[in-house]
Protein backbone atom coordinates (compact mmCIF):
# COMPACT_ATOMS: atom_id res chain seq x y z
CA UNK A 1 0.00 0.00 0.00
CA UNK A 2 2.83 2.21 0.93
CA UNK A 3 3.89 4.10 -2.39
CA UNK A 4 7.93 4.16 -2.99
CA UNK A 5 8.76 7.63 -1.78
CA UNK A 6 12.34 8.34 -1.65
CA UNK A 7 14.10 9.84 1.20
CA UNK A 8 13.54 13.67 2.15
CA UNK A 9 10.37 13.54 -0.74
CA UNK A 10 6.91 14.28 -0.15
CA UNK A 11 4.00 12.77 -1.74
CA UNK A 12 2.27 14.77 -4.53
CA UNK A 13 -1.11 14.07 -2.28
CA UNK A 14 -1.08 14.70 0.79
CA UNK A 15 -1.83 12.59 3.40
CA UNK A 16 -5.26 13.21 4.60
CA UNK A 17 -6.58 13.37 0.81
CA UNK A 18 -5.16 10.13 0.55
CA UNK A 19 -6.51 8.67 3.31
CA UNK A 20 -9.67 10.33 1.78
CA UNK A 21 -9.18 8.54 -1.73
CA UNK A 22 -8.47 5.13 0.21
CA UNK A 23 -11.66 5.89 2.22
CA UNK A 24 -13.95 6.34 -0.58
CA UNK A 25 -12.03 3.37 -2.75
CA UNK A 26 -12.82 1.16 0.29
CA UNK A 27 -16.88 1.88 0.11
CA UNK A 28 -16.83 1.15 -3.53
CA UNK A 29 -15.05 -2.17 -2.94
CA UNK A 30 -17.81 -3.05 -0.04
CA UNK A 31 -20.71 -2.08 -2.39
CA UNK A 32 -18.82 -4.29 -5.11
CA UNK A 33 -17.96 -7.06 -3.02
CA UNK A 34 -21.62 -7.10 -1.24
CA UNK A 35 -23.88 -6.93 -4.57
CA UNK A 36 -21.45 -9.85 -5.60
CA UNK A 37 -21.86 -11.89 -2.97
CA UNK A 38 -24.98 -10.88 -1.95
CA UNK A 39 -26.10 -12.12 -5.38
CA UNK A 40 -23.70 -15.75 -5.28
CA UNK A 41 -25.37 -16.32 -1.93
CA UNK A 42 -29.09 -15.51 -2.38
CA UNK A 43 -28.99 -17.86 -5.12
CA UNK A 44 -27.46 -20.79 -3.43
CA UNK A 45 -30.01 -20.03 -0.40
CA UNK A 46 -33.15 -21.72 0.33
CA UNK A 47 -35.29 -19.09 2.09
CA UNK A 48 -33.71 -15.49 2.77
CA UNK A 49 -35.97 -12.37 4.65
CA UNK A 50 -34.48 -11.15 7.59
CA UNK A 51 -31.59 -12.59 8.41
CA UNK A 52 -28.27 -12.29 8.03
CA UNK A 53 -27.99 -15.89 5.90
CA UNK A 54 -29.89 -17.76 4.41
CA UNK A 55 -31.90 -20.93 6.67
CA UNK A 56 -29.77 -22.76 4.59
CA UNK A 57 -28.21 -23.78 1.06
CA UNK A 58 -29.13 -25.94 -1.83
CA UNK A 59 -27.95 -26.03 -5.21
CA UNK A 60 -31.56 -26.73 -6.63
CA UNK A 61 -31.87 -23.23 -7.79
CA UNK A 62 -30.03 -23.65 -10.51
CA UNK A 63 -31.11 -26.89 -11.54
CA UNK A 64 -34.67 -25.10 -11.19
CA UNK A 65 -33.68 -22.02 -13.35
CA UNK A 66 -31.86 -24.19 -16.05
CA UNK A 67 -35.00 -25.80 -16.63
CA UNK A 68 -37.33 -23.03 -16.20
CA UNK A 69 -35.73 -20.33 -18.19
CA UNK A 70 -34.06 -23.33 -20.86
CA UNK A 71 -30.75 -21.65 -19.92
CA UNK A 72 -29.12 -24.09 -22.12
CA UNK A 73 -30.71 -22.59 -24.97
CA UNK A 74 -30.34 -19.22 -23.89
CA UNK A 75 -26.67 -19.94 -23.07
CA UNK A 76 -25.64 -21.36 -26.12
CA UNK A 77 -27.89 -17.79 -27.96
CA UNK A 78 -25.68 -15.92 -26.17
CA UNK A 79 -22.20 -17.16 -26.90
CA UNK A 80 -23.08 -18.11 -30.51
CA UNK A 81 -24.56 -14.61 -31.15
CA UNK A 82 -21.47 -13.46 -30.09
CA UNK A 83 -19.23 -15.27 -31.22
CA UNK A 84 -20.53 -14.48 -34.45
CA UNK A 85 -20.62 -10.58 -33.92
CA UNK A 86 -16.51 -10.72 -33.08
CA UNK A 87 -15.98 -12.90 -35.88
CA UNK A 88 -18.14 -10.63 -38.41
CA UNK A 89 -16.71 -7.34 -37.10
CA UNK A 90 -13.41 -8.02 -37.04
CA UNK A 91 -13.58 -9.10 -40.82
CA UNK A 92 -15.09 -6.21 -41.63
CA UNK A 93 -13.80 -3.62 -39.31
CA UNK A 94 -10.01 -4.15 -39.52
CA UNK A 95 -10.12 -4.16 -43.70
CA UNK A 96 -12.17 -0.76 -43.14
CA UNK A 97 -9.31 0.63 -39.99
CA UNK A 98 -6.31 0.33 -42.09
CA UNK A 99 -7.35 2.22 -45.37
CA UNK A 100 -8.29 4.96 -42.38
CA UNK A 101 -5.14 4.52 -40.96
CA UNK A 102 -3.36 4.14 -44.27
CA UNK A 103 -4.49 6.46 -47.35
CA UNK A 104 -5.46 10.05 -47.31
CA UNK A 105 -8.80 10.56 -49.40
CA UNK A 106 -11.79 12.39 -50.47
CA UNK A 107 -14.46 12.17 -47.75
CA UNK A 108 -12.06 10.47 -44.74
CA UNK A 109 -13.90 12.60 -42.27
CA UNK A 110 -17.18 12.03 -43.48
CA UNK A 111 -16.21 8.48 -42.97
CA UNK A 112 -14.91 8.48 -39.96
CA UNK A 113 -17.73 10.54 -38.47
CA UNK A 114 -19.84 8.02 -40.13
CA UNK A 115 -18.34 5.36 -37.71
CA UNK A 116 -17.55 7.36 -34.44
CA UNK A 117 -21.44 8.24 -34.60
CA UNK A 118 -22.96 5.06 -33.28
CA UNK A 119 -20.69 4.73 -30.31
CA UNK A 120 -21.75 8.23 -29.41
CA UNK A 121 -25.37 8.64 -29.76
CA UNK A 122 -27.40 6.42 -27.44
CA UNK A 123 -28.64 3.09 -28.30
CA UNK A 124 -32.21 3.52 -28.33
CA UNK A 125 -31.57 6.59 -30.86
CA UNK A 126 -30.92 3.91 -33.40
CA UNK A 127 -31.81 1.02 -31.62
CA UNK A 128 -36.15 1.60 -32.24
CA UNK A 129 -35.90 2.88 -35.55
CA UNK A 130 -33.46 -0.03 -36.29
CA UNK A 131 -35.93 -2.45 -34.73
CA UNK A 132 -38.70 -0.98 -36.65
CA UNK A 133 -36.74 -1.74 -39.55
CA UNK A 134 -36.05 -5.32 -38.50
CA UNK A 135 -39.95 -6.06 -37.40
CA UNK A 136 -40.70 -4.70 -41.14
CA UNK A 137 -39.08 -7.32 -42.88
CA UNK A 138 -39.97 -9.59 -40.81
CA UNK A 139 -36.75 -10.42 -39.21
CA UNK A 140 -38.15 -9.67 -35.59
CA UNK A 141 -36.77 -11.85 -32.74
CA UNK A 142 -34.68 -14.08 -34.79
CA UNK A 143 -31.38 -14.64 -34.36
CA UNK A 144 -30.40 -13.05 -37.78
CA UNK A 145 -31.89 -9.30 -36.50
CA UNK A 146 -30.15 -10.06 -32.54
CA UNK A 147 -27.06 -10.39 -34.57
CA UNK A 148 -27.24 -7.41 -37.11
CA UNK A 149 -28.57 -5.36 -34.26
CA UNK A 150 -24.99 -6.11 -32.63
CA UNK A 151 -23.08 -4.81 -34.81
CA UNK A 152 -24.00 -1.68 -35.56
CA UNK A 153 -21.88 -0.63 -32.36
CA UNK A 154 -19.37 -3.26 -32.65
CA UNK A 155 -18.33 -2.71 -36.60
CA UNK A 156 -17.07 1.07 -35.48
CA UNK A 157 -16.13 -0.04 -32.03
CA UNK A 158 -13.28 -2.62 -33.92
CA UNK A 159 -12.46 0.05 -36.09
CA UNK A 160 -11.82 2.90 -33.78
CA UNK A 161 -9.81 0.58 -31.96
CA UNK A 162 -7.79 -1.02 -34.82
CA UNK A 163 -7.05 2.19 -36.43
CA UNK A 164 -4.35 3.72 -34.00
CA UNK A 165 -3.45 -0.07 -33.41
CA UNK A 166 -2.56 -0.13 -37.40
CA UNK A 167 -1.35 3.38 -37.52
CA UNK A 168 2.09 2.45 -35.08
CA UNK A 169 2.92 -0.41 -37.58
CA UNK A 170 5.86 1.02 -39.26
CA UNK A 171 4.88 0.87 -43.05
CA UNK A 172 7.97 0.79 -44.38
CA UNK A 173 7.42 -3.58 -43.41
CA UNK A 174 4.71 -3.31 -46.04
CA UNK A 175 6.70 -0.92 -49.31
CA UNK A 176 9.81 -3.50 -48.39
CA UNK A 177 7.27 -6.70 -48.71
CA UNK A 178 6.23 -4.63 -51.91
CA UNK A 179 9.66 -4.85 -53.17
CA UNK A 180 10.41 -8.40 -52.83
CA UNK A 181 7.51 -8.95 -54.62
CA UNK A 182 4.54 -9.88 -52.18
CA UNK A 183 1.23 -9.01 -53.91
CA UNK A 184 -1.45 -6.99 -51.85
CA UNK A 185 -2.97 -10.50 -50.44
CA UNK A 186 0.32 -11.52 -49.72
CA UNK A 187 1.53 -8.33 -47.83
CA UNK A 188 -2.13 -8.89 -45.85
CA UNK A 189 -1.90 -12.76 -44.62
CA UNK A 190 2.22 -13.12 -44.62
CA UNK A 191 3.18 -9.77 -42.80
CA UNK A 192 -0.03 -7.69 -41.77
CA UNK A 193 -1.85 -10.17 -40.14
CA UNK A 194 1.05 -11.71 -37.67
CA UNK A 195 1.45 -8.41 -36.68
CA UNK A 196 -2.32 -7.76 -36.21
CA UNK A 197 -2.90 -10.54 -33.93
CA UNK A 198 -2.26 -8.89 -30.70
CA UNK A 199 -4.48 -5.95 -31.36
CA UNK A 200 -7.23 -8.07 -33.23
CA UNK A 201 -7.13 -10.40 -29.67
CA UNK A 202 -7.84 -6.97 -27.90
CA UNK A 203 -10.34 -5.93 -29.79
CA UNK A 204 -12.11 -9.00 -30.45
CA UNK A 205 -12.50 -9.97 -26.33
CA UNK A 206 -13.70 -6.13 -25.37
CA UNK A 207 -16.13 -6.91 -28.46
CA UNK A 208 -17.26 -10.39 -27.19
CA UNK A 209 -17.58 -8.64 -23.67
CA UNK A 210 -19.27 -6.15 -24.84
CA UNK A 211 -21.94 -8.48 -26.53
CA UNK A 212 -22.39 -10.70 -23.95
CA UNK A 213 -23.34 -7.41 -21.66
CA UNK A 214 -25.43 -5.45 -23.94
CA UNK A 215 -28.40 -5.04 -23.11
CA UNK A 216 -30.97 -2.38 -24.87
CA UNK A 217 -30.54 -3.08 -28.89
CA UNK A 218 -30.91 -6.77 -28.50
CA UNK A 219 -33.67 -6.98 -25.86
CA UNK A 220 -35.72 -4.46 -28.63
CA UNK A 221 -35.71 -7.74 -31.24
CA UNK A 222 -35.02 -10.35 -29.26
CA UNK A 223 -37.78 -13.13 -27.93
CA UNK A 224 -38.09 -16.97 -27.40
CA UNK A 225 -35.80 -18.55 -28.53
CA UNK A 226 -33.23 -15.79 -29.82
CA UNK A 227 -32.83 -13.75 -26.23
CA UNK A 228 -29.37 -13.50 -24.35
CA UNK A 229 -28.58 -13.87 -21.10
CA UNK A 230 -29.31 -10.20 -19.61
CA UNK A 231 -32.06 -9.81 -21.60
CA UNK A 232 -33.31 -13.40 -19.80
CA UNK A 233 -32.29 -12.26 -16.95
CA UNK A 234 -34.39 -8.72 -17.39
CA UNK A 235 -37.70 -10.38 -18.84
CA UNK A 236 -37.49 -13.08 -15.56
CA UNK A 237 -37.07 -9.58 -13.33
CA UNK A 238 -40.14 -7.91 -14.86
CA UNK A 239 -42.24 -10.67 -15.74
CA UNK A 240 -45.90 -10.21 -15.06
CA UNK A 241 -46.85 -10.14 -11.24
CA UNK A 242 -44.29 -8.77 -9.41
CA UNK A 243 -40.82 -11.49 -11.52
CA UNK A 244 -40.07 -14.84 -10.98
CA UNK A 245 -38.78 -16.12 -7.30
CA UNK A 246 -35.50 -13.94 -6.57
CA UNK A 247 -33.43 -16.23 -6.18
CA UNK A 248 -33.75 -18.23 -9.56
CA UNK A 249 -33.04 -14.96 -11.08
CA UNK A 250 -30.20 -14.40 -8.54
CA UNK A 251 -28.80 -18.38 -10.03
CA UNK A 252 -29.22 -17.22 -13.65
CA UNK A 253 -26.81 -13.89 -12.55
CA UNK A 254 -24.79 -15.64 -11.33
CA UNK A 255 -24.33 -18.06 -14.53
CA UNK A 256 -24.35 -14.55 -16.66
CA UNK A 257 -21.31 -13.33 -14.40
CA UNK A 258 -19.50 -16.84 -14.47
CA UNK A 259 -19.59 -16.54 -18.62
CA UNK A 260 -18.40 -12.98 -18.38
CA UNK A 261 -15.58 -13.76 -15.45
CA UNK A 262 -13.99 -16.38 -17.36
CA UNK A 263 -13.63 -13.97 -20.66
CA UNK A 264 -12.31 -11.23 -18.38
CA UNK A 265 -9.51 -13.83 -16.88
CA UNK A 266 -8.93 -14.59 -20.49
CA UNK A 267 -8.86 -11.01 -21.61
CA UNK A 268 -6.47 -9.73 -19.12
CA UNK A 269 -3.63 -12.44 -20.03
CA UNK A 270 -3.72 -11.29 -23.26
CA UNK A 271 -4.45 -7.88 -22.81
CA UNK A 272 -3.58 -4.59 -20.79
CA UNK A 273 -6.53 -3.15 -20.45
CA UNK A 274 -5.10 0.69 -20.19
CA UNK A 275 -2.89 0.18 -23.11
CA UNK A 276 -6.09 -0.39 -25.36
CA UNK A 277 -8.00 2.38 -23.72
CA UNK A 278 -5.00 4.94 -24.72
CA UNK A 279 -5.14 3.99 -28.34
CA UNK A 280 -8.91 4.62 -28.29
CA UNK A 281 -8.43 8.08 -26.82
CA UNK A 282 -6.02 8.85 -29.66
CA UNK A 283 -8.84 7.68 -32.14
CA UNK A 284 -11.02 9.89 -30.68
CA UNK A 285 -8.79 12.94 -30.58
CA UNK A 286 -7.26 12.40 -34.28
CA UNK A 287 -10.67 13.20 -35.32
CA UNK B 1 1.45 7.25 -51.42
CA UNK B 2 2.34 7.92 -55.18
CA UNK B 3 4.83 10.71 -55.66
CA UNK B 4 3.21 13.51 -57.96
CA UNK B 5 4.97 14.74 -61.54
CA UNK B 6 4.37 17.47 -63.13
CA UNK B 7 1.57 19.16 -64.37
CA UNK B 8 2.02 18.01 -67.97
CA UNK B 9 2.15 14.64 -67.60
CA UNK B 10 -0.80 14.05 -65.20
CA UNK B 11 -2.68 15.47 -67.95
CA UNK B 12 -1.63 12.18 -70.07
CA UNK B 13 -1.68 9.45 -67.61
CA UNK B 14 -4.87 7.44 -67.59
CA UNK B 15 -7.48 8.14 -65.54
CA UNK B 16 -6.54 5.60 -62.79
CA UNK B 17 -3.58 6.99 -62.19
CA UNK B 18 -4.67 10.41 -61.41
CA UNK B 19 -7.87 9.09 -59.50
CA UNK B 20 -4.48 7.34 -57.56
CA UNK B 21 -2.88 10.31 -56.98
CA UNK B 22 -5.90 11.96 -55.32
CA UNK B 23 -5.58 8.35 -53.01
CA UNK B 24 -8.07 6.66 -55.09
CA UNK B 25 -7.13 3.29 -55.91
CA UNK B 26 -8.28 -0.10 -55.25
CA UNK B 27 -7.14 -0.74 -51.73
CA UNK B 28 -10.05 1.87 -50.74
CA UNK B 29 -12.41 -1.05 -51.25
CA UNK B 30 -11.46 -2.66 -48.49
CA UNK B 31 -13.82 0.02 -46.53
CA UNK B 32 -16.31 -1.04 -48.49
CA UNK B 33 -17.67 -3.80 -46.07
CA UNK B 34 -18.04 -1.69 -43.06
CA UNK B 35 -19.52 0.99 -45.12
CA UNK B 36 -22.13 -1.17 -46.02
CA UNK B 37 -22.91 -2.02 -43.06
CA UNK B 38 -22.91 1.48 -41.84
CA UNK B 39 -25.11 2.40 -44.51
CA UNK B 40 -27.70 -0.05 -44.18
CA UNK B 41 -27.69 -0.96 -40.48
CA UNK B 42 -27.38 2.60 -39.49
CA UNK B 43 -27.90 5.05 -41.88
CA UNK B 44 -30.99 3.71 -43.28
CA UNK B 45 -32.50 2.37 -40.40
CA UNK B 46 -32.00 6.23 -38.84
CA UNK B 47 -33.76 7.90 -42.05
CA UNK B 48 -36.19 5.74 -41.73
CA UNK B 49 -36.80 6.69 -38.52
CA UNK B 50 -36.56 10.52 -38.84
CA UNK B 51 -39.33 9.57 -42.18
CA UNK B 52 -41.77 7.60 -39.28
CA UNK B 53 -41.65 11.00 -36.76
CA UNK B 54 -43.89 12.73 -39.31
CA UNK B 55 -46.34 9.99 -39.72
CA UNK B 56 -48.02 10.25 -36.41
CA UNK B 57 -51.26 7.52 -36.10
CA UNK B 58 -54.13 8.96 -36.36
CA UNK B 59 -55.32 8.90 -32.69
CA UNK B 60 -51.76 10.75 -32.26
CA UNK B 61 -53.34 13.49 -35.29
CA UNK B 62 -56.43 14.05 -33.19
CA UNK B 63 -55.21 14.49 -29.63
CA UNK B 64 -52.60 16.80 -30.21
CA UNK B 65 -53.22 17.83 -33.93
CA UNK B 66 -50.43 19.51 -35.63
CA UNK B 67 -50.83 17.65 -38.69
CA UNK B 68 -47.84 15.84 -39.82
CA UNK B 69 -46.07 17.29 -36.64
CA UNK B 70 -48.53 15.58 -33.79
CA UNK B 71 -45.09 13.39 -32.68
CA UNK B 72 -43.38 16.17 -32.01
CA UNK B 73 -46.50 17.99 -30.69
CA UNK B 74 -46.94 15.68 -28.32
CA UNK B 75 -43.20 15.08 -27.57
CA UNK B 76 -42.82 18.95 -26.13
CA UNK B 77 -46.98 19.53 -24.98
CA UNK B 78 -47.55 15.58 -23.19
CA UNK B 79 -45.72 16.57 -19.73
CA UNK B 80 -45.93 12.75 -18.66
CA UNK B 81 -43.20 12.38 -21.91
CA UNK B 82 -41.42 16.09 -22.01
CA UNK B 83 -40.64 15.87 -18.16
CA UNK B 84 -38.61 12.86 -18.92
CA UNK B 85 -36.16 15.16 -20.63
CA UNK B 86 -35.32 16.60 -16.89
CA UNK B 87 -35.77 13.76 -15.14
CA UNK B 88 -33.04 11.55 -17.54
CA UNK B 89 -30.52 14.94 -17.01
CA UNK B 90 -31.27 15.03 -13.14
CA UNK B 91 -29.49 11.55 -13.35
CA UNK B 92 -27.15 11.60 -15.97
CA UNK B 93 -24.99 15.18 -14.94
CA UNK B 94 -24.58 14.75 -11.40
CA UNK B 95 -23.75 10.89 -12.35
CA UNK B 96 -21.20 11.90 -15.30
CA UNK B 97 -19.54 14.45 -12.90
CA UNK B 98 -18.99 12.56 -10.19
CA UNK B 99 -18.18 9.78 -12.01
CA UNK B 100 -15.05 11.87 -13.85
CA UNK B 101 -14.42 14.23 -10.35
CA UNK B 102 -13.83 11.12 -8.20
CA UNK B 103 -11.89 9.58 -10.58
CA UNK B 104 -9.30 12.02 -10.59
CA UNK B 105 -8.02 11.61 -7.02
CA UNK B 106 -7.91 8.47 -7.65
CA UNK B 107 -6.07 8.11 -10.77
CA UNK B 108 -3.92 10.35 -9.06
CA UNK B 109 -3.24 8.27 -6.30
CA UNK B 110 -3.13 4.80 -8.15
CA UNK B 111 -0.44 6.29 -10.42
CA UNK B 112 2.32 5.59 -7.76
CA UNK B 113 3.53 2.17 -7.94
CA UNK B 114 2.59 -0.32 -4.93
CA UNK B 115 2.29 -3.54 -4.15
CA UNK B 116 -0.77 -5.18 -5.18
CA UNK B 117 -1.65 -2.31 -8.15
CA UNK B 118 -2.41 -4.35 -10.48
CA UNK B 119 -4.69 -6.49 -8.38
CA UNK B 120 -6.73 -2.84 -7.39
CA UNK B 121 -6.99 -2.33 -11.05
CA UNK B 122 -8.31 -5.46 -11.87
CA UNK B 123 -10.78 -4.95 -8.95
CA UNK B 124 -12.34 -1.49 -10.37
CA UNK B 125 -12.50 -2.73 -13.92
CA UNK B 126 -14.82 -5.94 -12.59
CA UNK B 127 -17.74 -3.48 -13.16
CA UNK B 128 -17.55 -3.47 -16.57
CA UNK B 129 -18.25 -6.87 -16.88
CA UNK B 130 -20.88 -7.06 -14.22
CA UNK B 131 -23.14 -5.72 -16.37
CA UNK B 132 -26.50 -3.25 -15.24
CA UNK B 133 -28.86 -5.99 -14.71
CA UNK B 134 -26.22 -7.77 -12.37
CA UNK B 135 -25.79 -4.89 -10.80
CA UNK B 136 -28.60 -4.44 -10.17
CA UNK B 137 -30.05 -7.62 -8.80
CA UNK B 138 -27.00 -6.89 -6.66
CA UNK B 139 -28.72 -3.65 -5.34
CA UNK B 140 -32.01 -4.96 -4.64
CA UNK B 141 -30.14 -7.72 -2.60
CA UNK B 142 -27.65 -5.89 -0.79
CA UNK B 143 -29.30 -2.11 -0.07
CA UNK B 144 -32.65 -3.67 -0.03
CA UNK B 145 -34.63 -2.95 3.55
CA UNK B 146 -34.04 -6.33 4.51
CA UNK B 147 -29.81 -6.27 3.14
CA UNK B 148 -26.84 -6.68 4.04
CA UNK B 149 -25.96 -2.86 4.02
CA UNK B 150 -29.16 -1.35 6.25
CA UNK B 151 -28.54 -4.46 8.76
CA UNK B 152 -24.99 -3.58 9.04
CA UNK B 153 -26.06 0.09 10.13
CA UNK B 154 -28.71 -0.71 11.84
CA UNK B 155 -26.56 -3.24 14.17
CA UNK B 156 -23.78 -0.25 14.18
CA UNK B 157 -26.51 1.82 15.72
CA UNK B 158 -26.26 4.60 12.80
CA UNK B 159 -29.73 4.46 11.83
CA UNK B 160 -33.01 4.07 13.68
CA UNK B 161 -34.95 2.36 10.45
CA UNK B 162 -33.26 1.02 7.48
CA UNK B 163 -32.98 3.59 4.78
CA UNK B 164 -34.72 3.45 1.30
CA UNK B 165 -31.75 2.89 -1.05
CA UNK B 166 -33.44 0.93 -4.13
CA UNK B 167 -36.45 1.81 -6.17
CA UNK B 168 -35.94 5.08 -6.05
CA UNK B 169 -33.58 7.70 -7.57
CA UNK B 170 -30.50 6.83 -5.32
CA UNK B 171 -31.10 3.29 -6.41
CA UNK B 172 -30.18 4.34 -9.97
CA UNK B 173 -27.16 6.56 -9.14
CA UNK B 174 -25.65 3.43 -7.27
CA UNK B 175 -26.29 1.80 -10.35
CA UNK B 176 -24.66 4.54 -12.17
CA UNK B 177 -21.50 5.12 -10.57
CA UNK B 178 -20.64 1.21 -9.86
CA UNK B 179 -20.82 0.64 -14.18
CA UNK B 180 -19.88 4.50 -14.89
CA UNK B 181 -17.04 5.18 -12.24
CA UNK B 182 -14.65 2.21 -13.47
CA UNK B 183 -14.96 3.24 -16.88
CA UNK B 184 -14.28 6.60 -16.05
CA UNK B 185 -11.19 5.79 -14.01
CA UNK B 186 -9.90 3.73 -16.69
CA UNK B 187 -10.08 6.81 -19.17
CA UNK B 188 -8.45 9.16 -16.92
CA UNK B 189 -5.89 7.02 -15.82
CA UNK B 190 -4.66 6.24 -19.79
CA UNK B 191 -4.79 10.45 -20.09
CA UNK B 192 -2.88 10.69 -16.82
CA UNK B 193 0.13 8.41 -17.82
CA UNK B 194 0.44 10.28 -20.93
CA UNK B 195 1.46 13.63 -18.79
CA UNK B 196 5.54 14.24 -18.64
CA UNK B 197 6.37 13.38 -15.01
CA UNK B 198 9.54 15.53 -15.80
CA UNK B 199 7.49 18.90 -16.06
CA UNK B 200 5.86 18.29 -12.58
CA UNK B 201 9.88 17.24 -11.52
CA UNK B 202 10.79 20.60 -12.75
CA UNK B 203 7.87 22.48 -11.17
CA UNK B 204 8.66 21.03 -7.82
CA UNK B 205 12.33 21.80 -8.37
CA UNK B 206 11.04 25.43 -8.30
CA UNK B 207 9.19 25.22 -5.01
CA UNK B 208 5.90 24.41 -6.29
CA UNK B 209 4.19 22.35 -3.70
CA UNK B 210 1.41 19.86 -4.47
CA UNK B 211 -1.35 21.49 -4.85
CA UNK B 212 0.51 24.26 -7.26
CA UNK B 213 1.42 21.78 -8.88
CA UNK B 214 -1.68 19.38 -9.83
CA UNK B 215 -3.33 23.45 -10.18
CA UNK B 216 -1.24 24.78 -12.90
CA UNK B 217 0.65 22.13 -14.49
CA UNK B 218 -1.53 18.81 -14.13
CA UNK B 219 -5.28 20.06 -14.26
CA UNK B 220 -4.57 21.96 -17.77
CA UNK B 221 -2.58 19.35 -19.06
CA UNK B 222 -5.58 16.92 -17.89
CA UNK B 223 -8.73 19.17 -18.68
CA UNK B 224 -9.49 18.24 -22.68
CA UNK B 225 -8.86 14.02 -21.72
CA UNK B 226 -11.62 15.18 -18.42
CA UNK B 227 -13.73 16.87 -21.43
CA UNK B 228 -13.75 13.60 -23.36
CA UNK B 229 -14.43 11.62 -20.34
CA UNK B 230 -16.86 13.18 -19.38
CA UNK B 231 -18.76 13.27 -22.37
CA UNK B 232 -18.19 9.43 -22.66
CA UNK B 233 -19.28 8.68 -19.33
CA UNK B 234 -22.37 11.29 -19.62
CA UNK B 235 -23.32 9.27 -23.37
CA UNK B 236 -23.51 5.86 -20.57
CA UNK B 237 -25.30 7.68 -18.04
CA UNK B 238 -28.12 9.23 -20.44
CA UNK B 239 -28.70 5.81 -21.85
CA UNK B 240 -29.59 4.44 -18.69
CA UNK B 241 -32.65 1.89 -18.93
CA UNK B 242 -32.64 -1.11 -17.43
CA UNK B 243 -31.53 -0.13 -14.12
CA UNK B 244 -34.20 2.71 -13.96
CA UNK B 245 -36.45 0.12 -14.00
CA UNK B 246 -35.41 -2.30 -12.32
CA UNK B 247 -33.78 -0.54 -9.49
CA UNK B 248 -35.51 3.01 -9.72
CA UNK B 249 -38.93 4.18 -9.65
CA UNK B 250 -40.04 3.44 -13.56
CA UNK B 251 -43.18 5.46 -12.89
CA UNK B 252 -41.88 8.25 -10.88
CA UNK B 253 -38.19 10.02 -10.22
CA UNK B 254 -36.47 7.97 -12.86
CA UNK B 255 -39.08 7.97 -16.11
CA UNK B 256 -36.05 8.05 -17.98
CA UNK B 257 -36.12 9.07 -21.97
CA UNK B 258 -35.05 5.89 -23.04
CA UNK B 259 -37.99 4.05 -20.82
CA UNK B 260 -40.80 6.41 -22.26
CA UNK B 261 -39.07 5.72 -26.02
CA UNK B 262 -39.57 1.70 -25.10
CA UNK B 263 -42.79 2.22 -23.68
CA UNK B 264 -44.40 3.66 -26.95
CA UNK B 265 -42.77 0.93 -29.06
CA UNK B 266 -43.23 -2.00 -27.14
CA UNK B 267 -46.25 -1.58 -24.94
CA UNK B 268 -48.14 0.75 -27.33
CA UNK B 269 -46.65 -0.23 -30.28
CA UNK B 270 -46.68 3.31 -31.42
CA UNK B 271 -43.69 3.13 -33.58
CA UNK B 272 -43.82 6.35 -35.24
CA UNK B 273 -44.10 8.36 -31.79
CA UNK B 274 -41.22 5.65 -30.21
CA UNK B 275 -39.06 6.98 -33.12
CA UNK B 276 -39.93 10.82 -32.24
CA UNK B 277 -38.92 9.87 -28.88
CA UNK B 278 -35.63 8.33 -29.87
CA UNK B 279 -34.55 10.80 -31.82
CA UNK B 280 -35.52 13.61 -29.22
CA UNK B 281 -33.39 11.89 -26.84
CA UNK B 282 -30.23 11.71 -29.15
CA UNK B 283 -30.61 15.43 -30.00
CA UNK B 284 -30.55 16.21 -26.23
CA UNK B 285 -27.97 14.49 -26.10
CA UNK B 286 -25.95 15.50 -29.01
CA UNK B 287 -26.61 19.24 -27.37
CA UNK B 288 -24.58 18.40 -24.05
CA UNK B 289 -22.02 16.30 -26.32
CA UNK B 290 -21.44 19.81 -28.42
CA UNK B 291 -21.68 21.92 -26.02
CA UNK B 292 -19.17 20.16 -23.41
CA UNK B 293 -16.61 19.45 -26.87
CA UNK B 294 -16.81 23.13 -27.35
CA UNK B 295 -16.19 24.32 -23.84
CA UNK B 296 -12.88 21.99 -24.61
CA UNK B 297 -11.84 23.12 -27.55
CA UNK B 298 -11.09 26.35 -25.71
CA UNK B 299 -8.61 23.98 -23.54
CA UNK B 300 -4.78 23.49 -24.39
CA UNK B 301 -4.43 21.07 -27.02
CA UNK B 302 -1.42 19.48 -27.84
CA UNK B 303 1.29 17.46 -27.05
CA UNK B 304 0.95 16.67 -23.10
CA UNK B 305 4.88 15.42 -23.41
CA UNK B 306 4.20 11.98 -23.01
CA UNK B 307 3.37 9.18 -24.93
CA UNK B 308 -0.46 11.22 -24.78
Amino acid sequence: MAATVAPGERRLAARPSTWLVWAGMTAFGVFLLGILVAVVVDSFGRQWFATWLPEGFTTDRYAEAWDRFSLGEVVGVTVGVALLVVVISVLVGVPAAYVLARREFPGKRVVMLLFLLPVLMPPITYGIPLATVMYSFGLGRTLTAVVLVNLVPSVPFVILTMTPFIEQINPAIESAARMCGARTRQVFTRVLAPLLVPGILAAGILVLVRTVGLFELTFLVSGPGSDTLVVAIYRGMTAAGGGEARQLISAMSVIYTATMLAMLVVALRFVNPTQLVAQVKEARDDD
Amino acid sequence: MTSRTGGAQRSTASLRHRLAERGIDPTLLLLVPGLVVAVALFVYPFSYGIGLTVQPTAAMQEQWGGGVFANYVAFFRDPFVFDSIGITMRLALPAALFNVLASIPVAMVLRHRFRGKRLLTSLLVLPITLGTVLTAQGLLIFAGRQGWLNRALLQAGLIDEPLQLVNNYLGVMFSLVITGFPFAFLLISSYLSGIDPSLEQAARTLGAGWWQRFRRIVLPLLAPGLATTFVLTFVLAFSVFPSARLVGDAMGSTRVMSLMAFRAFGEQNDYAMASTIALMMGAVELLVVVAVLGLRSLLYRGTTGGKG
